[in-house]
């Protein structure tokens, strides 16, 4: 028997001209849990869709218990027992949790015999001890059981090499505690498991080994015992030290900037989103939104920002009532808003960096008169924002979406923060984006904080939120569950208030 | 009015089944993801191809097999164009409506000229067909309605209870997904287009061949449409999808029945009903759709 399960050998895989992973080399040995670690665009997912059989082509070899094999498509990587569990969950959201088990099973006869199926994977369910009703369907799960459902789904389909594609990001810190366990025990019986995360508390936590990736090349396999602590991993993720800790000021705190009372509001369902919430954020703090995706934090900004009718309770910003204002109003109140999901609410990419620098001010006088852009000025004012927010950009002509997520968040929050906002809504901040572009982010907005404004940020990274933030408020299913002094906050106290438990 | 109460029966059921047909293929279809609107232009080609083979074989059962061909090769080529090329499903399907218009009229003038050809011809079903009423509006029929009749369990079956049918309603909602565990997303879509192809191909020789025995230029006229319309309303699930196809039938039987009245003279307002009927009804059940979340979203394999 060999020691390794897989070895993936010299894997190059391109798209187009861009070479997304280039001559790695990976070896998982039987029965481990092998992190896969490296910031957004460094290549794991790639290397992993590879070996998953998501793309037509790849170069190199893979070797799966010895063997070479030729992995063209899904059905092949599930047949010699790899099982993948998506980002993004491939269940069908209609259809019953059976269903989706056997769906594709290549042993299904052709008149589907579902009960014994289902007594199959409820056995299965105890005795990995994660046991969901075979007959409901898929969308009245709760996102951890979808997940359980997904490991349960290869386990189904003997799946002996289990990847996990940041299993974590979705999870409350209750949630990954349990897949911790889950994972455990899937090692004890003799499971092997890929873990692909940028979380390196998590890595140090649960795996064995690490295989690090940056820029779609391999850095470096290391023992998860001889590393002495988490900045030497990041260290080999990012390529030179990084200061993980954030040294903050002492608060001065000013007057209210920003009052939310009562406020309710549905979501583009008609359901209620958010009930009843009321705070407050003062000049000078950093008040942030906790709680796990979809529980009413995007609803809750929109309705501030004028994106979203509110349906009871009201908004003062800067001292005014801006209950149902439009947006423009809300900006005109020095209110500075970087939205949640740059691509969609942020930027525009079909136009250059310069174009999108001007979309909040095209209005105002320095900028435009007799109906006319004033260009020269307006480009000075670009340069000068892409050079004072580190913008890294062939030139302020290029189209916006040819740059890096990084460096499009840095000119989004260049344009926001270059007209010094008394408050400054920050949603996701630092999604999607490299540790070093995070960090240059988050001292930013502790810069405003500083300079007197007041900062609301939502985010879902709990590290960041309890570094940055003064004070954290928990959001769970649209109602505020608590609001934290950044003294007590940690994953223990905020971790069963983001599940719904006071 | 025992009379008048079977007729309109008849009428119904008449009507009703090239609707049938046609939809129970576009449950298959809408339930993968796409959305045929070119069905219109496949039964047009269908009720021309059923007269020609019908003329050139003086049999019906030829005329049913040129229909299906026809079908099955128009179904093809829009699956070569929304499925492989990705190409925007409405706009293949408009062109086909289009294109079907020309091709029908310039083969009827080449070929057919009005000709008349062999009809589906009824076979009463023994002992059945002499129940008083009943007899006469249920086993009195063509077997195209027979088997229109007879294809709703078997639909139903198949799509709710064989590997054949969760694949086909696994595809419309999540393709990507459906790949991950090794389905074929584009045999998929391929097989359940062409079906469809062949159910309106038959469809439409019924339109042609059912009552009538010839062509006329545009003789469709909107059946298609309706069929689509029928697939929706019977919320994309067979036995609904019957329901659908009878409501409509009997509205159209109904404007008929009204036409001979006093009514007759406010005879667009008639053509309206079928229409209306649907509006209405759409609007007094807003229950849960089943309509595919990846509805006529082509699919991109990375």
């Amino acid at each position: 028997m060999p020691e390794n399960i897989l070895e993936m050998k010299n894997i190059t895989k391109r798209f187009a001209s861009v070479v997304a992973n280039e001559d790695i080399n990976l070896s998982v040995k039987k029965g481990e849990i092998h992190a896969l670690l490296g910031e957004n665009g460094a290549g794991k997912s790639t290397l992993m869709n590879c070996l998953y059989g998501m793309y037509d082509s790849y170069e190199g070899e893979i070797y799966f218990d010895g063997k070479l094999v030729e992995i063209q498509d899904p059905k092949h990587a599930i047949a010699i027992g790899i099982g993948m569990v998506h980002q993004h969950f491939m269940l069908i959201p209609v259809l019953t949790v059976i269903e989706n088990v056997v769906l594709g099973l290549k042993e299904n006869k052709e008149i589907l015999d579902l009960n014994s199926a289902a007594k199959k994977f409820t056995e299965l369910g105890k005795r990995y001890n994660m046991e969901i009703d075979p007959w409901v369907r898929v969308e009245q799960l709760s996102v951890g059981q979808q997940q359980r459902l997904e490991i349960l789904k290869a386990l189904y389909r003997e799946a002996r090499l289990l990847i996990l594609d940041e299993p974590t990001a979705v999870l409350t810190p209750g949630e990954i505690d349990s897949l911790f366990d889950m994972m455990t025990k899937l090692k004890n019986e003799g499971q092997t498991v890929i873990f692909i995360s940028h979380k390196l508390n998590e890595i140090m936590k649960i795996c064995d080994r690490c295989t690090v990736l940056r820029q779609g090349r391999l850095e470096a396999t290391v023992n998860i015992e001889d590393v002495k602590n988490r900045e030497e991993l990041a260290a080999l993720m990012v390529g030179r030290e990084v200061e993980l800790v954030v040294e903050k000021n002492p608060v001065q705190l000013l007057e209210e900037r920003l009052v939310v009372k009562d406020l309710c509001c549905d979501n583009d369902r008609k359901l209620p989103a958010v009930k009843n919430v009321s705070f407050e954020v003062r000049g000078g703090e950093i008040l942030g939104i906790c709680g796990v995706d979809g529980n009413g934090q995007s609803e809750l900004i929109q309705s501030i920002t004028g994106l979203r009718p509110v349906s009871s309770g009201q908004v003062f910003i800067n001292g005014v009532d801006a209950t149902n204002c439009d947006a423009r109003r809300v900006l005109d109140l020095s209110v500075s808003h970087v939205p949640e999901d740059r691509h969609k609410f942020g930027m525009i990419g079909q136009m250059n960096v310069e174009e999108n620098l001007l979309l909040v001010s095209y209005k105002e006088d320095r900028f435009a008169g007799k109906g006319l852009l004033k260009w020269n000025i307006i480009d000075q004012h670009s340069k000068k924002i892409c050079d004072d927010f580190n913008v890294k950009t062939p030139s302020i002509k290029e189209l916006a979406k040819n740059l890096s997520g990084g460096n499009q968040q840095k000119f989004v929050v260049g344009r926001e923060l270059e007209r010094t906002p008394r408050l400054l809504i920050a949603v996701h901040p630092s999604r999607g984006l490299d540790i070093g572009a995070t960090k240059y982010i988050q001292a930013q907005m502790l810069k405003q904080r500083d300079n007197g404004a007041a900062v609301l940020m939502v985010s879902t990274e709990l590290d960041e939120l309890i570094e940055l933030s003064d004070r954290i408020l928990v959001i769970f299913e649209g109602e505020v569950m608590g609001i934290i002094d950044q003294k007590e906050a940690s994953r223990e106290t905020l971790g069963p208030l983001m599940a719904g438990v006071r | 009015m025992l009379d008048t109460i079977v007729n309109f029966l008849t009428a119904d059921i008449r009507t009703a089944t090239p609707l049938l047909l046609a939809a129970l293929g576009l449950v298959f279809s809408e339930r993968a993801g796409i959305v045929n609107i070119g069905t219109e232009g496949i039964m047009l080609t269908g009720a021309l191809l059923g007269c020609v083979g019908s003329f050139i074989f003086k049999s019906s059962l030829m005329g049913a097999v040129f229909a299906i061909a026809g079908g099955a090769i128009a179904g093809l080529i829009f699956a070569y164009f929304t499925v492989t090329l990705r190409s925007n499903q409405i706009v293949v399907g408009t062109a086909f409506n289009i294109f079907a218009i020309g091709l029908t009229v310039t083969l009827n003038r080449l070929i057919l000229n009005g000709v008349k050809v062999n009809s589906y011809s009824n076979y009463p079903i023994p002992g059945l067909s002499k129940i008083p009423l009943l007899g006469r509006v249920l086993f009195n029929w063509s077997v195209p309605v027979y088997l229109a009749f007879l294809a709703v369990p078997v639909c139903w079956f198949v799509l709710y209870r064989t590997n054949t049918g969760l694949k086909v309603r696994a595809v419309g909602e999540y393709p990507k997904a459906c790949d991950t565990v090794g389905i074929n997303v584009f045999k998929v879509r391929y097989a359940v287009i062409l079906f469809s192809g062949m159910m309106s191909g038959f469809a439409g020789s019924f339109v042609s061949m059912g009552q009538l025995s010839s062509f006329t230029e545009g003789m469709v006229s909107g059946k298609g449409f309706m069929a689509l319309a029928v697939c929706v309303f019977g919320n994309y699930s067979p036995v609904t999808v019957l329901l659908a196809a009878l409501l409509f039938g009997a509205s159209d039987a109904l404007k008929y029945r009204l036409t001979t009245t006093g009514l007759g003279s406010y005879y667009q307002f008639l053509n309206m009903l079928p229409y209306i009927i649907t509006i209405v009804a759409l609007c007094a059940f807003t229950k849960r759709s089943n309509k595919p979340a990846f509805s006529s979203v082509p699919y991109r394999k990375e």
